[in-house]
């Protein structure tokens, strides 16, 4: 499977996600939001670089209460609002969105 | 002057390894492992519990009695780890390392769950410590019907395979008891599926079905009314209950946060591969300690003890340490009281069906519910105490097999 920007065709496994990380644009992020139905805001935005600085770190996406932590002390909301305004960001689930997002491959979770 | 190896911590993962390094490494190398208490659980027994299928007393024994005499075993606190001077504190000692192994675990912090402690003990239970798995089976045994629910609260959990095995054996557990169809069983998870590995997940759905259990996804838990019966997702979606069995929030050792390794919830960043800490050199974390895509579970600290003993020891005669580990992992997965399924995978491969570990003859099938798993799953218990724990080879490799697997 495969995503077309500006007239450049994007590898992407059977559930959407990008294959190649180094690939990524904001270009091509924005087309992976418009396939999530995701208008992106300043606030997906951060989100998105949150977690494309973390995985290049950690070789791993975080887990959600790594992003709920962040959003939290960045914030300064408790962790229920944090996680409420995650969901709101990408509804889907931070895990199956936002690092679809990011072009970040698929969490594998702890499974 | 001689060579140090420290291991943090005595479970599976610590046990297996140091016993293993002894017996690689010459009389010179000392080995010291660390942990605060003599108490090592085996730890798949606390699944069995609430079902009055084992004791609780039967699961722990001395952590000293399986470590080899020429290890040294301390107990004591750990404080502080500093990978610059490369020394471990602990409340009542400092020690030096040449390679430090970190093996410390993960734990269960159910006062991390919004509501949960108001419940706990009354209509919320776990089976994640031996004294919640004791007040499970207390309350299983009063059960007289109603609405079970079974929730994971957050990713990442330890033993993903359990909450799916404790639904099915809730289910055996109320027919042998006449109360089934009395019963309601649910599994709320916060998954995409009943397992993220979509062939093993489409296989456990359709038990699930057969069984009359209902399977709810895509559920992050946000709080627990114990008083009002239910539990509320971050969407605001409702599960009522009449009895929570809950995994609650999960995270590493306070040691790694308070040290600064962490990746934010106590686990260390390690690299998937060499199982090396990413950031630190002379420094390996196997088991629940590292951050590694796979299981937490037994049988991944064992496969990556032979692993990191193999790189500790390239790493001593001057080779860089290799890329082995696969995030091979291997499960049992009780269907009830004599049947028993099996899984075996790792970060690329998911479950698939065949034959384990001998291809064509097993004994063991691959995701299927047989007899003969049951049977592996009890001789298991005598395994680990016996052979696994001492570190013995058992003439296959920490790396997944394909042979016996159907592809396709």
């Amino acid at each position: 499977m495969s995503i077309e920007v500006n007239g450049t065709s994007y590898a992407t496994d059977e559930n959407g996600y990008l294959l190649n990380l180094g690939e990524w644009t904001e270009d091509v992020a924005k087309k992976l939001a418009e396939v999530e139905e995701i208008d992106m805001t300043e606030e997906h935005w951060n989100l998105v670089n949150f977690l494309r600085g973390y995985y290049e770190e950690y070789q791993i996406a975080p887990a959600v209460k790594i992003l709920t932590k962040a959003i939290a002390n960045e914030k300064g909301m408790d962790k229920k609002d944090a996680s409420e305004f995650l969901y709101k960001l990408f509804p889907k689930g931070p895990a199956l969105q936002a690092c679809k997002v990011a072009g970040l491959p698929k969490p594998t979770g702890c499974v | 002057m001689a060579k140090k190896i420290v291991v943090l911590g005595g479970g599976t993962g610590g046990t297996i390894i140091s016993n293993n390094l002894r017996r690689h490494l010459p009389k010179d190398w000392e080995i010291t492992v660390i942990d605060r208490d003599d108490r090592h659980i085996y730890q798949p027994g606390m699944l069995f519990v609430p079902f009055g299928i084992q004791k609780s007393n039967t699961l722990v024994r001395s952590r000293k009695k399986y470590i080899l005499p020429d290890v040294n075993f301390v107990i004591d606190e750990i404080t502080h780890i500093d990978p610059d001077k490369k020394e471990v504190k602990t409340k009542n000692h400092k020690f030096s390392y040449d390679f430090l192994v970190i093996s410390t675990g993960c734990k269960i912090v159910p006062e991390e769950n919004d509501g949960l402690m108001d419940a706990w003990g009354k209509n919320a239970f776990s089976f994640y410590t031996i004294e919640a798995a004791e007040m499970l089976q207390k309350k299983l045994k009063e059960f007289v019907g109603g609405k079970l629910v079974m929730n994971i609260a957050e990713l990442p959990f330890k033993c993903p395979v359990a909450p799916i095995e404790f639904v099915f054996l809730a289910d055996w557990y109320f027919k042998n008891r006449g109360i089934r169809n009395k019963t309601e069983i649910e599994l709320v998870t916060p998954l995409p599926g009943a397992f993220t590995k979509p062939k093993a997940s489409a296989v456990f759905i359709e038990s699930a079905k057969s069984k009359n259990i209902k399977i709810t996804t895509g559920f992050e838990l946000n709080a627990v009314n114990g008083k009002e019966k239910y539990i509320e997702s971050v969407k605001g979606d409702k599960v009522s209950f009449d009895t929570l069995v809950i995994v609650p929030s999960t995270i590493g050792d306070k040691v790694i946060s308070d040290s600064g390794m962490d990746d934010g919830i106590g686990y260390v960043p390690t690299h998937h591969n060499t199982l090396k800490a990413l950031k630190y050199d002379s420094i390996y974390v196997i088991g629940d300690a590292t951050n590694v895509p796979t299981s937490k579970a037994g049988s991944v600290a064992h496969y990556e003890a032979d692993v990191v003993v193999f790189n500790i020891m390239s790493e001593i005669h001057g080779v860089k340490p290799e890329e082995i580990y696969d995030g091979h992992s291997t499960c049992f997965i009780v269907y009830s009281k004599g049947t028993s399924s099996l899984i075996d995978f790792n970060y690329k491969i998911e479950p698939l069906h065949g034959m384990f570990p001998a291809p064509k003859f097993g004994p063991f099938s691959l995701l299927k519910e047989t007899k003969m798993n049951w049977y592996g799953k009890l001789g298991f218990e005598w395994l680990y105490w016996n052979v696994l724990l001492a570190g013995r080879h058992l003439g296959a490799p920490p790396t997944l097999v394909m042979a016996g697997k159907e592809v396709g």
